[in-house]
């Protein structure tokens, strides 16, 4: 039982499968979650499709395009990150997984910039703020920029989730074995990965669609 | 417990709170969600005694029509997502699992403990919306009444169904990567017992429909508490939308709340009839047919909600579809005890009274599958009867089977088995004597959730009512008893049952790592018809003359 964390595997080549396992059964529940989600978005586009590209518009297309660039970047950093455990360079994943949530905070203070700018503007129909949108058929631009927010907040949180493991892992990084070591970097990196690929889903249906 | 005999075994291992509470002891934390779930189901119980009082006669005289509501909604809302999608996987599954596969534990033993904490701190949320004053939206949160009408704490008790959603994941995951990757030499996956497939398919549901239902609970808090109005047609959102997600989830999750019930069943027909389990294959097979048709019925909940005629249509046939691997089942379970040695102790008794009872709540199914009976009896007690008795006829009675067949395995202790005998008839009349009455109601024509009705209807209500009283009794007699054999019961030797399954190859109770030699399996499951399994059963008296 040496070298494993769980008792219940012999070795810890089985328990790292084990690992990588489980968070792709993870991923498939996640991806459900975000699935009713766009189901939801999608569902009211094909209702109100001539409001929602209209209400589109008036989303910062630059801002948006910007975050998508950074994230991918932090996708890459991510993959440095695994490269680099795989060859035991200690030093250069750390600097890589510091390098990948660092991002991921950029991602997040842009994404706030833009919410206060779309508060500012009166387009943001949450806790009663108010809604001063020109455009037509206001009503379902409202819906449009509710779902916005709905979608967006829940991809931020997931980010913060692993902004903050990624800040917990380098916090704890002497003190995790070598195998301990791939087998994190490993499962948070496959969860890095998904919530890009969920953004690289989200930006082109909230920004780009009909455009 | 904390006596000699226990020594060595994983309940000598340190007795106080702190040794429970922090355990990752897969073995432990079945018996913390016991415990838990235990509260929760006399919790969810009291509230529906006090429904059925209520309803002896016409009048509403005992409790008013907005405490009626929140009685029924609490009552669905606990015992749905607070005792019987966790029932059994998370008490005889948590248990059993790792015991069944040969394994010391489950492949994420704190994820395991964490699962149990999740849910604690889900039911708190719940918990405080009872006590804070209740909700009346009834267990399905349908908006609008839900988002834009209902005065209760529905926030907040959304907020715990969504936090134990979390729980089930986390448990739905560990057993699916435990079955995965933790199987002992030579088990391959058609020599699992039938118990585990149904945990694989059950967590498969899980792990793929609970999300779904927190997308739907967020959207719903976002709409309570940020004015965000994707339900609201004012704001240009759609109510129905909700029907759509919610029943995503929770008709499959009537197959969480099933299928392990299914698998109790078919560890414990063959074990008492001495045969090996008819159709093995198909039974294991069925399981996962059932976890996959699940997901395209829910519909069948929406036939009166003015979805299109062909969607009812397509939901409709999609829907008697279930019926064919459900039928497989029983009638595999029934040829099973063809030509058998049958013996009725406890655990048979529930056993066979599932099989009875879950074959008449199917069959009411397949009348409320067809499109023109439904726009009938939709939202009569024809749809309650129905659904109790697939769920407490059905699931809290294999629920009740596992505990007897397994207690022995969990505790090391024999229970009384005149008292379980008695109960279990005494539960099977008084279930009949419940919900049978309800079929006949909801055919006349009673709705569900009012708490007054016209008087022609009190017959069967009484009947109802007053059988409501014998259940309860059926199902507090195990508490005593149960309770009074694991301090007083005799000691239980290894298998008492003379039953196949890895499970019982290891001590009562097991050691803290379930085997003292990890096992080697050479045997398809249920090889009761094969030699070196004795025909003899454990019989107090002989224990006795023994000692």
């Amino acid at each position: 039982m040496s070298g494993t964390e769980s008792i219940a595997f012999d070795t810890p080549q089985r328990e790292r499968r084990a690992d990588n396992f489980a968070m792709w059964v993870f991923i498939g529940s996640e991806a459900m979650l975000f699935g009713a989600i766009f189901l939801v978005f999608l569902v009211a586009h094909i209702d109100f499709g001539p409001a929602f590209a209209a209400a589109s518009k008036h989303l910062s297309l630059p801002l948006g395009t910007f975050n998508t660039a950074v994230l991918i970047t932090s996708s890459f950093t991510m993959a440095l990150a695994h490269r680099f455990t795989l060859q035991r360079r200690w030093h250069a994943t750390v600097w890589a997984l510091a390098a990948t949530s660092a991002l991921g905070v950029c991602f997040l203070v842009v994404k706030g910039i833009e919410y206060g700018k779309e508060i500012s503007e009166g387009l943001a129909p949450v806790l009663d703020l108010p809604f001063r949108y020109a455009g037509p058929d206001p009503v379902h631009a409202q819906l449009f920029f509710g779902l916005y927010f709905a979608m967006t907040s829940l991809h931020a949180l997931h980010l913060i989730g692993g902004i903050v493991v990624i800040a917990g892992m380098i916090a704890l990084w002497r003190r995790c074995s070598p195998a301990n070591r791939l087998r994190r970097v490993v499962a948070v990196g496959l969860y890095w990965h998904f919530v890009d690929v969920i953004w690289v889903f989200m930006f082109p249906v909230l920004y780009l669609i009909n455009r | 417990m904390s006596n000699a005999a226990m020594q060595g075994t994983y309940l000598g291992e340190g007795s106080g709170l702190r040794a429970w509470l922090l355990t990752t002891d897969h073995k432990r934390v079945a018996w913390l969600y016991l415990v838990s779930l235990t509260a929760f189901f006399f919790l969810g119980g009291a509230m529906a005694v006090l429904m059925r009082i209520e309803l002896a006669t016409p009048a509403g005289d005992l409790v008013s029509d907005d405490v009626y509501n929140r009685l029924f909604s609490l009552h669905g809302i606990i015992m749905v997502w607070f005792f019987l999608v966790p029932s059994i996987p998370a008490t005889m599954g948590n248990f059993l699992l790792p015991l069944m596969i040969g394994a010391r534990d489950l492949a994420f033993p704190r994820l395991n403990l964490a699962s149990w904490y999740v849910f604690i701190f889900g039911s708190l949320f719940a918990l405080f919306a009872v006590a804070a004053g209740g909700v009346d939206t009834g267990w399905t949160f349908y908006t609008p009444l839900s988002t834009l009408y209902a005065n209760g704490f529905v926030s907040t008790a959304a907020f715990g169904v969504f936090i134990v959603g979390f729980s089930t994941i986390m448990t739905g995951i560990n057993f699916i990567v435990s079955v995965h990757t933790l199987r002992a030499p030579g088990l391959t996956w058609f020599r699992l017992p039938i118990f585990v497939w149904t945990l694989y398919a059950t967590s498969l549901v899980m792990v793929l429909a609970t999300p779904v239902l927190a997308a739907s609970l967020i959207l719903i808090v976002l709409e309570r508490v940020f004015g965000i109005g994707i339900f609201n047609p004012d704001l240009g959102g759609d109510p129905l939308l909700f029907q759509h997600l919610f029943w995503f989830y929770s008709h499959p999750a009537v197959y969480i709340m099933i299928l392990p019930g299914m698998g109790v069943v078919s560890e414990v027909l063959p074990c008492f009839s001495r045969r090996p389990l008819f159709g093995y294959k198909a039974v294991a097979m069925s399981s996962m047919a059932i976890a996959v048709f699940g997901f395209l019925v829910w519909g069948h909940h929406m036939f009166v909600s003015g979805q299109s005629a062909y969607a009812g249509v397509v939901f409709s046939f999609l829907s008697f579809c279930v019926a064919i691997p459900s039928a497989i089942k029983v009638f595999n379970w029934s040829l099973t005890l063809r030509k058998g040695e049958i013996s009725f102790e406890t655990p048979m008794l529930y056993a066979l009274f599932f099989l009875a009872l879950f074959t008449f709540g199917g069959l009411a199914g397949l009348f409320l599958a067809a499109l023109a009976v439904d726009v009938h009896v939709h939202d009569t007690y024809f749809v309650i009867a129905h659904f109790h008795y697939i769920m407490v006829g059905g699931m809290v009675t294999a629920y009740m089977a596992g505990l007897h067949f397994w207690w022995p395995k969990l505790t090391g202790r024999m229970y009384s088995e005149i008292a379980g005998r008695i109960a279990a008839t005494v539960t099977f009349v008084g279930f009949n004597l419940t919900f049978f009455p309800q079929y006949v109601l909801g055919f006349d024509g009673m709705p569900r959730r009012y708490h007054t009705y016209p008087p022609e209807f009190q017959f069967w209500n009484v009947l109802s009512s007053g059988g409501a009283v014998v259940l309860a009794i059926g199902y507090l007699m195990p508490l005593f008893y149960l309770g009074w054999s694991l301090f007083r019961g005799a000691r239980a030797p290894d298998n008492p049952w003379n039953a196949t399954g890895l499970e019982w190859q290891t001590s009562s109770p097991p050691p803290p790592h379930n085997f003292e030699t990890m096992p080697i399996v050479t045997r398809p499951a249920y090889a009761y018809d094969m030699k070196g399994l004795e025909h003899e059963r454990f019989s107090p008296h002989r224990e006795e003359a023994a000692r």
